[in-house]
């Protein structure tokens, strides 16, 4: 990272040095073969130095305002406002209980919102906010994104953060249903699941996969069936797929 | 199943292969086509052939009649299809490319797998805006018009999901190449790299990652390392030559070539500059795979070496003995496909693929064995091998280290089993 991170910085500067240099040596095409040598290096040195191309303007305040609605789990991001899981309740029945059920225990399909404690070992995991999410500062993001789903960014700060307050409480994170969530504490709220990730480590942990030989011939016994799509029988008729006019 | 006649079809196909024999060369090894050597009734002619056909009489088409042209009526099944039970609702779902029917490298447009989280957004592009900002020296607004007035770049790449093949991972569940390995696409791209755009607010030297964020009611984002998206990251409105499909992020869409198709996102608004990833629900909650000791990776971004035959297979089940065509598609996201061996007794004996087309860096590749059939059982399998040595690992091999709960990522090696009277299913094998 650091490496192209100094390349780009590099860039810059190597930019502003080229850019009028090539053009002087255009404009007087002898006796100036050192400043367009000079060009040359420069540039073999950095083979794509940036060009501005004069498109676009530059983004006013409040049109960053407007559209930069993310929450990182430093709590960047977070706006002024509260609410607490008392408030978020009585939110949480009207706007969201509908699809997700009274306590975020899901209706139908519809995702699980709070239980699961101590699953992700078991043969069926069941991933919630309290159960796996890593950090209290997603669910404030995601809620103002993306719900309620259909009318998203219909919510005001206040009531995500009670809402958010609603989930942690359901979830057993935030005891007391009259705690306040805010801009302040949010980003501090710690998550049962939050030491539960590692990057990826496929270069390592399945290093075995990388093979110079595999074999070609006489592979070991010969295979049997041991499970069958048709036996489950869940695959949507050819028939039924939608109809095209 | 007897072991014999198996190894017979390999010994002969290896013996093809080697001699760079193709249909001529059958005659010579000995085989005869069943259909001129059967002795029975004297033939009777082929009334498509005697009969003068309504198309061969009257007037089709005019040039006016077809504005925007959509495939012939008698290909109406080749189409997405969706599998309802796999979610709550049809504006957070998936949808499946109908692989089983298309060849070559290239996905036509109309059946590119869709994959919505608030359905599809329909953007007048007059007024879209893309904005850069954070860690830049001036945040910027793009109009499309901006955006298309930047040096262009036209590549071609695979988009998988990162959830392709996802219901299989405890065993056979659906029939068919389509929704077992349907949540792909491969075309080209025209747009910019978004290194260029990048160069036009100006980086600053401590920014680390780039958050994505789409304009759809789901607000897609997703945090993306700085080192990838200057490495070869770009902004297309353009696939297969024209704009791309409200479906696939019209008018503008981020194309991460080789990772897993959830950055890719679509209806591309906003990009902001920071120092550490956002941790957004597709990060945390979406997008990581549980391991069997209760943990999950993160940022798993990158799609291994994977191939499936997409013919035969339960959807296109063999029709004929004798000779025939068997053809897949193989891919990874680590660079191009070196090779691709195939098995017909369930991976006790391989023989290389013939790769057919282009091979490009992070594409979907074509192969092809052509082989003669008695009508013995098959179980067919591919293997795909890429350019850093990465083979493609048994589903066994993967379960080993990962479980079955990981749900996505599951690049395991596919079997269709093919029964004496052609029809082809999916199976486990060990």
């Amino acid at each position: 990272m650091s490496k192209s991170l100094k390349a780009l910085a590099g860039l810059a500067v190597v930019a502003a040095m080229t850019l009028p240099l090539a053009q002087a040596g255009a404009e007087h095409k002898p006796g100036h073969k050192a400043a367009k040598e000079a060009a040359k290096e420069a540039k073999a040195k950095a083979p794509a130095a940036p060009v501005k191309l004069g498109l676009g303007r530059p983004a006013l305040p409040e049109e960053i305002a407007a559209w930069d609605i993310d929450v990182r789990p430093d709590g960047q991001g977070l706006p002024p406002g509260r609410g607490t899981a008392r408030e978020g309740d009585a939110l949480f029945q009207e706007k969201c209980s509908t699809c997700h059920g009274e306590f975020g225990e899901g209706v139908g399909r519809y995702p699980v919102l709070s239980g699961g404690h101590g699953t992700l070992k078991a043969d069926r995991p069941d991933k919630t906010i309290g159960s796996y999410w890593p950090d209290a500062t997603t669910v404030y993001d995601y809620v103002r994104h993306a719900m309620p789903f259909g009318n998203a960014r219909s919510l005001s700060n206040d009531e995500i953060y009670a809402l958010t307050a609603y989930l942690l409480n359901m979830n057993d994170v935030i005891k007391d249903q009259d705690f306040e969530l805010n801009q302040d504490n949010l980003a501090k709220v710690k998550m049962p699941n939050a030491d539960g990730f590692y990057e990826d480590d496929r270069d390592v942990a399945e290093k075995s996969f990388w093979k110079k030989d595999p074999c070609m011939k006489n592979c070991g016994p010969a295979p049997k069936v041991i499970g069958r799509a048709i036996a489950i029988d869940v695959t949507p008729d050819d028939k039924a797929g939608p109809k095209v006019d | 199943m007897s072991e014999k006649p198996k190894s017979d079809v390999l010994d002969r196909r290896r013996f093809l292969g080697a001699a760079g024999l193709g249909a001529a060369g059958l005659a010579g090894a000995g085989a005869m086509l069943p259909s001129l050597a059967k002795a029975g009734p004297a033939p009777t002619p082929d009334p498509a052939i005697t009969e003068i056909q309504d198309w061969n009489r009257y007037l089709g088409d005019g040039v006016d009649r077809r504005p925007y042209g959509v495939p012939s009526k008698f290909e109406k099944d080749v189409i997405r299809r969706d599998v309802s039970w796999l979610t709550a609702s049809p504006e957070s779902s998936v949808n499946f490319t109908p692989l089983h029917a298309l060849d070559g490298i290239i996905t036509p447009s109309g059946v590119c797998f869709e994959r919505h989280h608030g359905g599809i957004a329909e953007i007048d592009p007059a007024q879209h805006r893309l904005m850069i900002h954070g860690l830049v020296d001036t945040p910027l607004v793009f109009t499309m018009d901006d955006i298309k007035r930047m040096p262009r770049i036209n590549k071609i790449y695979f988009l998988e999901c990162a959830a392709n093949s996802g219901m299989e991972w405890r065993g056979a569940q659906l029939n068919g190449c389509q929704f077992t390995h349907g949540m792909i696409h491969n075309v080209m791209y025209t747009g910019v790299t978004l290194k260029t755009l990048l160069e036009q607010a100006g980086v600053k030297s401590n920014a680390k990652w780039l958050l994505l964020e789409g304009a759809d009611s789901a607000g897609m984002d997703r945090s993306l390392p700085l080192e990838k998206a200057l490495d070869d990251v770009m902004i297309a409105y353009a696939m297969n030559g024209e704009a791309l499909r409200p479906e696939n992020g019209y008018p503008l869409r981020a194309v991460i070539p080789g990772w897993q198709g959830n950055l890719w996102v679509k209806w591309l608004r906003r990009i902001e500059v920071g120092d550490m990833p956002w941790q957004t629900r597709e990060e945390t909650s979406k997008y990581t795979d549980l391991m069997p000791d209760g943990r999950a990776r993160k940022y798993t971004f990158v799609m291994d070496a994977k191939s499936v035959i997409t013919s035969p297979s339960p959807q296109a089940p063999l029709k004929h003995k004798g000779r025939n065509v068997l053809t897949g598609i193989a891919w990874s996201g680590r660079g191009t496909v070196k090779r691709v061996d195939v098995s017909m007794d369930g991976g006790r004996n391989w023989v290389e693929a013939r790769i057919d087309g282009p091979v490009l860096n992070k594409s979907i590749v074509r192969f092809y064995v052509d082989f003669d059939w008695n009508g013995e059982e098959l179980m067919l399998q591919s293997r795909a091998i890429d350019e850093t040595g990465y083979v493609q690992p048994t589903k066994a091999e993967l379960r080993k280290i990962r479980g079955v709960n990981s749900v996505y990522h599951n690049n395991g090696i596919q079997t269709w089993l093919v029964h004496p009277d052609g029809v082809t299913e999916n199976v486990e094998i060990a």
